[in-house]
């Protein structure tokens, strides 16, 4: 009818509008594209450090399992890494930006070096069950502290638990360079290796850790779908409001979900340093603390979900070990393409809740929906 | 008295990256947006500037490159958190170990192909970085030393938080930026481009932390490649960002304070306080974590956080 | 003929269509307003009132129609593509940034330098003298009444030029004397060549204000009429689409017995003033109690604090004789008080959004039965029960109860605090947001609860339907009781007077006079 006189005022190119839910299947579809594209912009980065992608991946996959022993490997790389995220997934699922598993793992794996060093004489199944507590509690008493404060001072956690990281970190070179310090080294700083009485036990080859792991896989995902503590944690998450007008006491909550989050961590620090290091460094969790929130985010906070994301980034981290041996890259290239994946599985949940229309096509279906309805 | 004066001196350059990081933090999060990826952008930055100075033997060069690629690793987060609408810590942790693992990636890469098996900065360039020597000026007694002695970056850092806050409270843009970390609805329905306004800041603000970062490569090991040399300094800025309450002039007081904690230990004999050293690496991880203690207690009527600070806008949400 | 008429719109919409994502928010919605005069768009709750004028200033993008400014055909983008075309919209939730002064509230996204602040200072004065607006330019807006922000949202649109100014329910907030102030405002505007669009769902301010009046109903427009011409009952008939007799059941329920008194109670907000000022009254079982009040007088505190959530400072609740004051919720909620409080955010208390209907009738009862473990499956009989007895339409009970339409989540909410079997049953706001028929499906419930001698207190907004449906009502202002009535023997206005402070001893002592 009239003549369209839209001079300036045009409708921007794209536009962001809320889509209705997606399935289940097409979520993981989606999720499934991400990680491809991010396999192309990591392909794509080694690249252009001058090498062939597909010989890198491929070596990557066959040398975390080319081997019983490279397996192996994979496996006492996947243990703390699967224990964290498990740890961590308790404290997210709450909504409780816990990024100080780092520190509750170190500070567990510290406790337990006390009773390795000093009460290495105990019954050994006493003493693994002593150390085993000492790792829970001296973990979970780290993810107390910034507990305490958000609950009653509404502290950052998130950047209290990280300052607790590198306090953590610097208790144990205290202990190396001074009251731990192994005697036998002459001077050089480190603790002493663990008596062997104070190791744990190998079962397949590998540290029993990895039977604990297993466990809590379970345990974890029964704790958060089917009891009570399990649904008050996420009631805490989506709403405190909700929480509280429901009876719950969300302080009491706050707390005991950070000690058990904290706790886990611990258990990752004390299986760490008593099955794999046999001694406490301060490398003890080389960033698994930060890692083990990737993976608990990537997996959705399912623990089952997370057993299969840590296996691929123990596959990752393992596989980078060879390709540094043989292609001369270094062991970083795994952290940079985790980087690249989560960048990619960041970006898509976006399509998931929301889509792009662009404005032809926008103007266009207007158009037709209306001359069908006219 | 000397010995005050060296390390009043110390502290300042130990504080000069923090002070970059948390300025260009400060900038990230008054547009609503708590980028925890400070470390990844001055890792980024770190290494690339530190390349760029090591090829080109331009400081220059090595400086703008080094906020290119801060300003870039910004984008990324950015355009997940702004566009994408991305949750912000997980996107900013992830900015971090990428930031880390890509500068240690690119180090060793490069010192893997180098005949000396180090990698070290041309003189020029470490020459340029040295303190500046202005004839007559810092030649005054105290005085010439405590204020022009300083490496380059002192200064340009100290500009850019002066610029900065003169940008955040005496502009209209300033004022835009504001409103959009404190109520992003109304900077809308006022007229402000929010994304654009989001988008402009979080990039600025990565480009300052990425200068932070080459200043923790080109000086911190003298000129020598190390990996992980910006070595949690971007997670000190982010908590300064809150003892600055969000004010950039109140962080140049902030970083050199702190930076004089990074220091204390080469200043104060054993025979007098009788701690030992892991205690004084603790230091400024502790105080930041009293810090953070205290002005949560202290529930001040007037602190700057900005109200909407990590949550998402959309402006069709219903 | 057509052209010409065309010029004299300031606005003219045709077949605005919004949809967000299965909700067809704007169904083909056509309506217009000349310069130098106040149109009224009435509409119920839902009926897509609040879209269209986002649609109008920008903040959404419409799917479909056409939108004339002065004749010339538009496209709203933005915020600014809005304001400079001249449109300013007064939100209904304020636009404001709580932490900065008024002034620079009003220069936001103004373009050029920033002017000394004594300047822009004069500058906004002399606006508000030209519309009779006071306003302190220095004050924080966080500082500020709800009266005094409004006045700055309106400086902000005139300070910008604006000539066509949208009022989303201005006075949703206000008192009557304030209500009165701005139309006050608006007429003066409307002098000076304003066209002004009010959105309201009251009756007596679309007549009071407007020159023509806009019917949506179900996001539709179903007509436009000359106020002049129409009264109340016609508009009514209008937006409710059918013939209505606002007829709600009132059932008399024999001796009424006190179960719950409050006495002497007083509640303090955290900025020191009182929420609640040395109230006492009491709740009978088999009745309902409707208390009044202007939003923000001590509704939510009063209700908190029953709940047992928020702390009094004076006072004593007695359930059953026994002080409950100082319990936990959670024991409160084993006494069998029940609170379905719906604050403005229906999701963010009573229920968990992102959980089905099965985990949210949990909600209340998980501590119930022996063990750790949660029991689902008497949940889901529940769940199960209300869909069909309550007729809530939903994909089943696993899904998200935020993908539910409002009337649905009321319904599951209520039903779930039913379903308890509570003795005490508080409702705040339960209509709120919701169609008349999903109004009236809660009524029933309310009255049927009633019936089984539960104590209902139902907090309301509308005063036509506290005085049909409460046995007694009971008036606060500013955190006082100004009057605790007989429904049947009361008028509107009556309960309007006491609203705005005014005890019925004030009154009779009046009319004495």
């Amino acid at each position: 009818m009239s003549t369209v006189t839209s001079k300036q005022h045009q409708e921007p190119l794209i536009r962001v509008v809320k889509r209705a839910e997606l399935t289940a299947g097409r979520m993981m579809l989606l999720r499934l594209l991400a990680v491809f594209l991010s396999l192309v912009a990591g392909g794509v980065f080694i690249a252009c450090v001058g090498q062939n992608p597909f010989v890198i991946y491929g070596t990557i996959l066959s040398g975390a399992c080319r081997s019983v022993m490279a397996f192996q490997g994979t496996v006492k790389i996947m243990i703390p890494l699967l224990i964290t995220s498990l740890g961590v997934t308790l404290a997210f699922k709450m909504k409780f930006w816990n990024i100080g598993a780092e520190g509750q793992l170190i500070f567990g794996a510290t406790c337990a070096t006390y009773f390795a060093l000093f009460c290495s004489g105990m019954n050994h199944v006493l003493l693994v069950i002593v150390m085993f507590l000492a790792g829970f509690i001296g973990g979970g008493l780290w993810g107390l502290i910034p507990a305490i404060f958000k609950v009653k001072y509404d502290t950052n956690e998130t950047l209290f638990t990280l300052m607790l990281n590198y306090i953590a970190l610097h208790i144990v070179s205290y202990l190396r360079d001074g009251p731990w310090m192994d005697p036998g080294s002459q001077g050089f700083p480190k603790i002493a290796r663990f008596d062997k009485n104070a190791s744990l036990d190998k079962l397949f080859g590998i540290q029993f850790g990895w039977l604990i792991a297993l466990i809590l896989v379970v345990v974890v995902f029964i704790y958060l779908k089917y009891t009570k503590q399990g649904y008050e944690i996420s009631v805490v998450g989506e709403s405190q409001d909700t929480a509280r007008y429901a009876g719950m006491n969300v302080k009491k909550i706050v707390l005991r979900t950070m000690f058990l989050s904290g706790g886990i961590c611990g258990m990752a620090g004390m299986i760490q340093a008593t099955g794999s290091d046999i001694t406490l460094t301060t490398s003890v969790a080389g960033g698994v603390g930060f890692t083990a929130i990737i993976v608990a985010w990537l997996a959705q906070l399912n623990p089952f979900s997370i057993l299969l994301v840590s296996f691929l980034f123990s596959v990752l981290e393992k596989g980078s070990s060879v390709v540094q041996s043989n292609f001369g890259l270094s062991t970083d290239c795994a952290d940079v393409l985790q980087g690249i994946i989560l960048f990619f599985i960041l970006g898509c949940e976006f399509f998931v809740r929301y889509r792009f229309v662009l404005r032809q096509k926008a103007s266009c279906s207007g158009a037709c929906r209306k001359e069908t309805e006219g | 008295m000397d010995m005050i004066i060296k390390f009043l001196v110390a502290a300042v350059g130990a504080g000069t990256p923090l002070l970059f990081g948390t300025v260009g933090e400060i900038l990230t999060e008054k547009t609503g947006h708590l980028n925890l990826g400070v470390e990844g952008m001055m890792s980024i930055g770190a290494c690339v500037g530190f390349m760029a100075g090591y090829y080109t033997d331009s400081f220059m060069l090595a400086l703008l490159l080094a906020a290119v690629a801060g300003a870039f690793s910004a984008l990324i987060y950015a355009v997940l958190t702004v566009t994408f609408m991305a949750n912000q810590n997980v996107t900013g942790l992830t900015l971090t170990i990428f930031g880390i693992g890509f500068a240690n990636f690119i180090g060793i890469f490069v010192l893997n192909k180098s005949p000396e098996g180090t990698l070290k900065l041309p003189e020029k360039i470490t020459a340029a970085m040295r303190g500046i020597h202005i004839p007559g000026l810092s030649d005054v007694p105290v005085l010439g030393e405590l204020l022009f002695s300083y490496s380059p970056f002192v200064y340009i850092g100290v500009a850019i938080a002066i610029i900065s806050a003169c940008y955040l409270n005496r502009t209209k843009k300033g004022l835009s930026l504001k409103a959009v970390g404190e109520n992003p609805g109304a900077a809308d329905a006022a007229g402000i481009k929010v994304v654009k306004v989001k988008y402009v800041n979080i990039i600025l603000g990565g480009a300052i932390c990425g200068i932070g970062g080459v200043y923790c490569s080109m000086i911190i090991n003298g000129g020598v490649w190390i990996s992980d040399n910006v070595g949690g300094l971007g997670w000190i800025a982010v908590a300064l960002v809150i003892f600055a309450n969000w004010q950039p002039s109140r962080a140049i007081l902030g970083s050199f304070v702190f930076g004089a904690f990074r220091v204390l230990k080469y200043y104060i004999p054993q025979s007098v306080l009788p701690f030992p050293i892991a205690f004084y690496d603790m230091l400024p991880f502790l105080m930041t974590a009293l810090v953070l203690m205290i002005s949560s207690m202290r529930k001040s009527s007037r602190i700057n956080l900005p109200a909407a600070l990590g949550l998402n806008y959309f402006r069709e949400e219903r | 003929m057509e052209k010409q008429g065309k010029a004299l719109y300031a606005i003219e919409c045709r077949q605005i269509t919004k949809v967000f994502g299965q909700v067809v928010a704007n169904d083909r919605i056509d309506f217009n307003v000349k310069y130098g005069e106040i149109l009224a768009l009435l509409g119920e709750n839902g009926s897509g009132k609040t879209t269209l004028m986002n649609v109008l200033s920008g903040i959404y993008h419409p799917d479909e129609g056409q939108i004339f400014i002065g004749g010339e055909e538009v496209k709203i983008n933005s915020p600014v593509d809005a304001m400079e075309l001249g449109i300013g919209m007064i939100h209904q939730h304020f636009k404001l940034v709580e932490a900065f002064q008024a002034m620079d509230n009003i220069v936001l996204g103004t373009g050029g330098r920033k002017e000394k602040s004594r300047v822009t200072s004069e500058k906004i004065k002399k606006i508000s003298e030209t519309y009779g607006l006071e306003i302190e330019p220095e004050k924080y807006v966080c500082d500020m009444s709800v009266s005094e922000k409004q006045t700055v949202e309106i400086l902000k649109v005139l300070y910008k030029g604006a000539e066509i100014l949208i009022l989303d329910e201005p006075t949703a907030v206000l008192t009557p004397q304030e209500t009165e102030k701005l139309f006050q405002i608006l007429r003066k505007m409307r002098e000076k060549g304003c066209a002004i669009i009010i959105i309201t769902h009251k009756l007596q301010e679309v007549l009071a204000i407007s020159d023509r009046v806009t019917i949506l109903r179900k996001g539709k427009s179903i007509e436009t009429v000359n106020t002049a011409e129409c009264d109340a009952k016609r508009l009514t008939e209008l937006m409710v689409g059918r013939p209505v007799s606002l007829k709600i059941d009132r059932p008399k329920m024999p001796e009424p017995e006190t179960i719950l008194k409050v006495v002497d109670l007083t509640i303090n907000k955290q900025d020191g003033s009182k929420a609640i000022d040395d109230i006492s009254f009491e709740i009978k079982r088999g009745e309902i109690l409707g208390v009044a009040g202007v939003a923000g007088s001590g509704q939510k505190e009063l209700c908190e604090t029953i709940a047992g959530l928020l702390h009094a400072d004076q006072g004593a609740i007695l359930f059953h004789k026994e002080n409950i004051l100082g319990k936990s919720p959670s024991e409160i909620i084993e006494k069998g008080v029940s609170m379905s409080f719906v604050p403005e955010d229906r999701l963010g208390m009573g229920l968990v959004a992102s959980m089905g209907m099965t985990d949210n009738m949990l909600l209340k009862s998980y501590q119930k039965g022996k063990g750790c473990f949660v029991r689902r499956k008497p949940a889901r009989e529940l769940a199960e029960k209300l869909i069909g007895k309550l007729e809530i339409v939903t994909p089943g009970t696993e899904t998200p109860v935020r993908l539910l339409s409002g009337g649905n989540v009321q319904k599951v909410l209520l039903g779930r605090e039913i379903e308890s079997s509570p003795s005490v049953l508080i409702t705040a706001y339960p209509v709120r947001g919701l169609d008349i028929n999903s109004s009236y499906t809660v009524y029933e419930l309310l009255n049927e609860q009633k019936k089984k001698n539960v104590a209902v207190m139902y907090i309301g907004e509308d005063l036509d339907v506290l005085l049909e449906l409460s046995d007694r009502i009971m008036v606060l202002c500013h955190g006082k009781i100004t009057g605790i009535v007989d429904a049947d023997k009361v008028t509107k206005e009556e309960i309007g007077m006491m609203m705005t402070g005014e005890t019925r001893a004030d009154e009779a002592e009046r009319e004495a006079r």
